[in-house]
């Protein structure tokens, strides 16, 4: 079905490109077979350009409007918001730039579109035009460097205190586990070569000798208390993978090999988030598509969808393989309390080897 | 057979098919060659970026074409994950590699380089016509990659290790990513020894009077395109020769502590992070390798359609040299959150951003130059004019993504796609059809129909938007890359429809390109008969016959007596000054 939409939709295209050729074809008096462009030539193609230009600015309303709310919710993180306000900057002086730049270059191309009697003013150069233009950007991007490498160096220099959690996230290939360091709060020494150990219950490698990893706790939902800094050290057994928590505007790759890190304090929990407006009515939209996918489904015999509720997401960004579109992890931001409740129940890693012996 | 008649007559002179369309030494054939070679190998890219849009926008539908072209890969019609992974990754590597970088660069230095600068061909026929055929022996074996029982390579086109190492991550790191590896080697050779020639040619062979400051903006940009290619391409051999040994010899110089598929392997000591480095050396530069020719093309256009000198020439060859100098030293900005040190962050965003500076000259220059023109809109100029919108509209972004803050979160998603699509992708193809409508009288000695031009650009010109705008959004809700697709995460469900517009819109920019074709073939054989200058245009490939010899000049090669840019100068009957022509008593030189 959707083959054939698409084919008659090719077709009808092909149709309209052999109309409009006939369409450029009667606009230009045929007085001879010229391949270079005439008056009425220029005259048409200039006008093009201005209609062009609405084009564009069109083309950007109409994206805003029709997408506008697919765009990432307010961030979940300390840190992300210092990160949404120089997005939001940066943004500002985009749309300015290119509303201007795109005028401009689209409206002279219209305006000195070559006609009859329309001759080029023989002008080669301007030093203090060109002065103004080269020190405007220089100013304006020293302003947007300094900005960015000042929120860059709070976001990047992390600096560990007693209250921070140390969190490990481990990849392979095609799912992500997180390893927790216990009552110490020290990971305990970990390679690949101890992955084979006790039957492979040795989720993550842990070594065994070494004390430190004997509270540590692994799992596979990555549980994170409100309102306290997360340090999380990234590690990979096979490929590069990226862990990536685009809610908390958290990315960092993970590198076999090595160890890598990011670190950010999550200011909503999973309910909060829940509840914003914003996100309440993406839910909502997103389970009008599902519940209208579902109706297809069930027409063809088949299991509807699961109606979807929001949680934060970890997402494997970096290409990894096959499964790379469903490496995922999802991550829950509760209160303090609920959060020890949580890690109480899990087993640590003595525990897990001990059942085994 | 003709071949071996002329041989026997022992006429050194004489050309023989063989000589003339096959193993040339003339650069103009050479340029054709390079032109054609490169044309197929889009019509490949292009394709394949089709294909993988049916699977965005419709995923894992079953498609009648699919099973055609991609056989048991599409078991049912339904096409496999590995095989997406594929297509994305051959589809950058043609169009990045052998489309922008030698279709573009290798026909267009060719064919230019020796007519404007006033040579009668490169320093060295022979090494040009060797680089040629390796070029095409490297297409030859990238596209017998393709044929691969397990499938070409899958790795992305940075082809990152480990996955692209190790043959257990994935199908397509097997044979497929051997191939890959020698192909590319095979292309650097060709690339660099094109480079070279395009260098020594240019700093040599200028006729008389041919100074650097008279030297039009196209000659400007080849030149310097092809000393970044010489600086940065052997570093991309380097890091293919060591990924060779790390994949077929046991070394470890991107690999440590791996265990896959239920084995620990004996690498130890590598880091994939070198590899990203090396890449990268490469990955960026590279971008202006792809993108100066066409910004040296769209200026000799712009300024011949507007009649009209280009504005402010000594700070266009400024800022060739400027960015030139500084895309050998951003390569990090691609790795923000690689795990490198966050100081190193730090200095990639400072140098970074400094590059938006020649780069906004740039596209002042471009846009001063229409102001009061004359404009004729020929194909050429419209595509010109184009690439101008879409550098803007793609630039910008890159202050966006040049900023290590703002990267942390669109790193590798959808936004990355539509930002270098439009800065590179698209701007470059731009200045490949503006050069091809612009310099076909001088390739073929015919015209190509400007209807068809007009179709072509405007339909073009819409789609790209239509397709790389909404494009903005998918990666700013925060979809990564290279996902066979996003309903694993129920999340992006509201993204099924920015996926189908999308995808619309490339096809149709698929189909648009079929007129160019059509154009660009039927041209060829039945276009209009060129006139000698049909552009009335200053260059000085201009001044040579229609007809092509070995030789460029029947006579003695022009001599230069002005700059390139004198359109509608005051106290000249025509409204252009040909560089071969003297000045008049009492008249000024004008070059800045």
């Amino acid at each position: 079905m959707t083959a054939l939409l698409t084919i008659t939709i090719l077709i009808l295209i092909a149709i309209a490109i052999w109309q409009m050729t006939k369409i450029f074809q009667l606009t230009q008096v045929a007085r001879e077979n010229s391949q270079v462009a005439t008056y009425k030539d220029n005259d048409f193609q200039g006008k093009l350009m201005y209609v062009f230009l609405v084009f564009i600015y069109l083309i950007t309303i109409y994206s805003f409007w029709a997408w506008g709310d697919v765009l990432l919710p307010e961030s979940a993180s300390e840190h992300g918001v210092e990160y949404d306000r120089l997005m939001w900057i940066s943004f500002v002086l985009i749309f300015f730039v290119q509303t201007v730049t795109q005028a401009l270059l689209h409206y002279f191309s219209y305006k000195y579109r070559g006609l009859e009697n329309t001759k080029a003013l023989f002008y080669a150069d301007n030093d203090r035009l060109e002065f103004i233009w080269t020190i405007i950007p220089v100013i304006v991007l020293a302003g947007l460097i300094l900005y960015g490498l000042y929120t860059w160096t709070n976001i990047m220099n992390i600096e560990e205190d007693d209250d921070s959690l140390v969190v490990e996230l481990y990849a392979q290939q095609f799912n992500w586990k997180a390893r927790y360091a216990g009552q110490d709060n020290v990971l305990g020494d970990a390679n690949v070569r101890f992955l084979q150990d006790y039957d492979g219950k040795n989720l993550v490698g842990i070594d065994s000798s070494d004390p430190n990893g004997q509270d540590d706790i692994v799992v596979q939902e990555l549980h994170l208390p409100v309102g306290r800094q997360v340090i999380f050290k990234m590690r990979s057994q096979d490929v590069l993978h990226s862990a990536y928590m685009p809610h908390f505007r958290a990315q960092m790759n993970c590198v076999p090999g090595m160890i890598t890190q990011f670190a950010f304090v999550p200011t909503k929990t999973t309910e909060e988030m829940r509840m914003l407006p914003e996100v309440a009515a993406k839910v909502q939209r997103i389970n009008k598509i599902r519940h209208e996918n579902s109706q297809e489904l069930i027409a063809n015999g088949e299991e509807p969808l699961d109606a979807y509720q929001f949680d934060y997401l970890l997402l494997c960004n970096k290409i990894c393989g096959a499964s790379h579109y469903n490496m995922q992890m999802k991550i829950i931001v509760e209160s303090e309390e609920d959060f020890n409740k949580w890690l109480a129940e899990q087993a640590t890693f003595a525990e897990v080897i001990s059942i085994e012996k | 057979m003709s071949a071996e008649a002329h041989d026997d007559h022992g006429h050194h002179h004489k050309e023989t098919f063989i000589t003339k369309y096959i193993f040339s030494q003339d650069h103009k054939m050479i340029a054709k060659q390079y032109l054609i070679t490169g044309l197929f190998m889009g019509i490949i890219g292009i394709a394949m970026s089709l294909l993988f849009r049916l699977q965005l926008a419709w995923p894992e539908q079953s498609f009648g074409i699919f099973s055609s072209l991609l056989g048991k890969w599409a078991p049912d019609g339904v096409m496999d994950p590995n095989v997406y992974l594929a297509l994305v990754t051959i589809h950058g590597t043609i169009m990045v590699f052998f489309v922008l970088t030698a279709g573009l660069s290798g026909t267009f230095s060719n064919l230019l380089i020796p007519l404007q600068i006033g040579a009668r061909d490169m320093a060295s026929g022979l090494l040009n016509m060797i680089s040629y055929w390796l070029f095409f022996l490297s297409c030859v074996v990238m596209l017998g990659s393709l044929f691969v029982e397990a499938g070409p390579a899958a790795a992305g086109w940075t082809i990152y290790p480990p996955l692209s190492a190790l043959p257990q991550a994935q199908p397509g790191s097997g044979l497929g990513m051997t191939l890959w590896l020698v192909s590319m080697a095979i292309f650097i050779a060709s690339s660099l020894l094109g480079s070279l020639n395009y260098i020594v040619t240019v700093i040599n062979l200028r006729t008389k009077g041919m100074s650097m400051t008279r030297l039009p903006l196209t000659i400007w940009a080849f030149f310097v395109t092809a000393i970044i290619g010489v600086v940065s391409f052997p570093v991309l051999l380097s890091a293919a020769l060591m990924l060779i040994m790390d994949r077929s010899f046991g070394t470890s110089f991107f690999l440590s502590d791996i265990f896959i598929q239920g084995e620990v392997l004996h690498y130890q000591g590598g880091s994939p992070v070198l590899f990203e480095h090396l890449f990268w050396f490469l990955g960026h530069p590279e971008v202006y390798i792809v993108l100066l020719p066409a910004l040296g093309i769209t200026s000799e256009v712009l300024a011949t359609n507007a009649r009209k000198p280009i504005f402010g020439y000594r700070a266009m060859v400024a800022s060739i040299l400027a960015i030139a100098f500084l895309s050998t030293i951003v390569w990090g900005h691609h790795m923000f959150i690689s795990g490198m040190n966050p100081f190193l962050g730090s200095v990639f965003t400072f140098t970074t951003l400094l590059i938006a500076i020649p780069s906004a000259v740039k596209a002042f220059n471009y846009i001063t130059t229409l102001w009061k023109g004359n404009l004729q809109f020929n194909p050429g100029m419209l595509f010109s004019i184009g690439l101008v919108s879409t550098f803007i509209s793609g630039g910008l972004t890159g202050i966006i993504l040049g900023d290590s803050t703002l990267d942390i979160n669109v790193h590798d998603t959808y936004f990355v796609v539509a930002h270098f699509h439009l800065v590179m992708g698209i701007s470059a193809l731009y200045g490949l059809f503006a050069g091809v409508y612009h310099w076909f009288p001088k390739m073929f000695g015919r015209m190509m129909n400007k209807n068809l031009g007009y179709v072509h650009f405007w339909v073009t010109a819409v789609c790209a938007y239509g397709v790389f705008f909404p494009m903005h959004f998918v990666g700013m809700a925060g979809l990564p890359r290279r996902y066979y697709t996003n309903t694993a995460f129920p999340y992006f469900d509201d993204l099924a429809d920015v996926n189908v517009v999308i995808t619309i819109f490339a096809l149709i920019a698929g189909a648009a390109q079929l007129v160019f074709l059509y154009n660009f073939i039927h041209s060829m054989f039945y276009g209009k008969r060129a006139e000698t200058n049909p552009w009335r245009s200053n260059t000085l490939e201009w001044t040579t016959p229609v007809e092509h010899f070995h030789g460029n000049w029947a006579g003695e090669i022009p001599h230069v007596h002005r700059w390139a840019y004198d359109y509608s100068k005051p106290g000249h009957d025509e409204d252009f000054v040909p560089q071969n022509i003297p000045l008049k008593k009492g008249e000024e030189e004008l070059n800045h």
